[in-house]
């Protein structure tokens, strides 16, 4: 089997559909705690769940990424952005991937992390800032790897967690690494 | 529905919070917030929980906690906090340094002037070295850089080390 070529250039239009701006579940809603199916990337709701991520995502102020799951559906797809993040380095612009697996991680550092789905805490979580992925693009079903550094290979890992049920209060290191989230005026 | 603040603290041992916990659950007490500790070796447990029982029986429900003479138990009614979105920013304050009287007093007393809130601290000894890390949220309109100034001097004074940094989490 050869290898996959790494993501270039991909974009939304390319699955033909109008993404829906969809409702963001939140903790403790069972779907985020529960591991997501692996999907058929060419299956007309994959495409259609795959433009109402990133349509979700867009709408949402400061949202990096979005995952299945985070919109009430439990399957192993997500969506990312990290092209206006200031502490992105490379990046990939949009994506959205479908059954994901991670081939390659490491160089860990350890970051506080919010999310749409816990909007009342954050939390300091460890994460690899170098990766390689595997997945499959919605449409095509193209086979693709991303090879991701920085602040892409912590929101890949955010996402790809959620597909697995996990949020990053599973992954947090320590009785004090969890704190309530300050809301500000 | 009641809140209390109820407090255990005192000799650790395995199964403090097992056997509080369980008796606070067969009262229909429900835990809302808590930090469990142990502080210089000591077992500390503050909490607050909610239910339709009285503080005296609360009290008295914990009282073979204290048995053996050995753990403390304190149970208080308390009326229910509205926590309200603030207007400021959110900081990490890190001391550390040589051991001695008066860091905590004086670092957090720089912090007050300016109206600032301490909303979680916590302080460490370890032989000769002492540690506070605290989370502090200012008002809006506070000068940072000449607060930052007035910690340092204040740290050299005491011989410690200060450093004050914006928490930044990132939303994923």
């Amino acid at each position: 089997m050869s290898t996959p070529a790494e993501l270039v250039g991909w974009d939304v239009a390319r699955l033909g559909v109008d993404g829906r701006v969809l409702e963001v579940v939140r903790a403790p809603a069972p779907v985020l705690s529960t591991p997501g199916e692996a999907v058929d990337p060419r299956a007309a709701d994959t495409v259609q769940l795959a433009a109402d991520l990133v349509a979700t995502m867009r709408v949402s102020p400061g949202c990096v990424g979005l995952a299945a799951p985070q919109v009430g559906v439990g399957a192993r797809v997500f969506c990312v952005d990290v092209s206006e993040h200031p502490k992105t380095r490379d990046h990939h612009g949009t994506f959205v991937l479908c059954n994901a697996e991670v081939l390659e991680s490491s160089r860990n550092d350890r970051s506080r992390e919010g999310c749409m789905s816990v909007p009342d805490f954050t939390g300091e979580v460890k994460r690899a800032s170098r990766l390689v992925v595997r997945g499959e693009l919605p449409g095509t079903g193209e086979q693709v790897l991303v090879t991701a550094n920085a602040f892409e290979a912590r929101a890949l890992q955010h996402e790809m967690d959620h597909c697995a049920g996990l949020l990053f209060l599973d992954r947090v290191a320590g009785a004090h690494a969890v704190h309530a989230r300050k809301t500000y005026l | 529905m009641t809140h209390h603040a109820i407090t255990v603290l005192g000799h650790d041992r395995p199964g403090i919070i097992a056997e509080a916990t369980r008796i606070l659950a067969d009262l229909g007490m429900n835990l809302e917030d808590s930090t469990m500790t142990l502080l210089r070796g000591h077992f500390a447990m503050t909490l607050v929980g909610s239910g339709e029982v009285e503080a005296a029986a609360v009290e008295e429900a914990l009282a073979p906690l204290t048995a053996a003479g050995d753990l403390t138990v304190s149970v208080r009614e308390v009326p229910e906090e509205q926590v309200s979105a603030r207007v400021g920013t959110s900081w990490v304050l890190t001391v550390h340094g040589g051991d001695r009287p008066g860091i905590v007093s004086t670092i957090v007393g720089q912090v007050a002037e300016l109206g600032g809130n301490i909303t979680d601290l916590t302080t460490r000894l370890a032989g000769e070295l002492y540690l506070l890390v605290a989370e502090v949220d200012l008002p809006a309109g506070v000068d940072v850089e000449s607060l930052r100034t007035a910690l340092r001097a204040a740290g050299d004074d005491l011989g410690v080390g200060v450093s004050l940094h914006e928490v930044e989490a990132d939303d994923l």
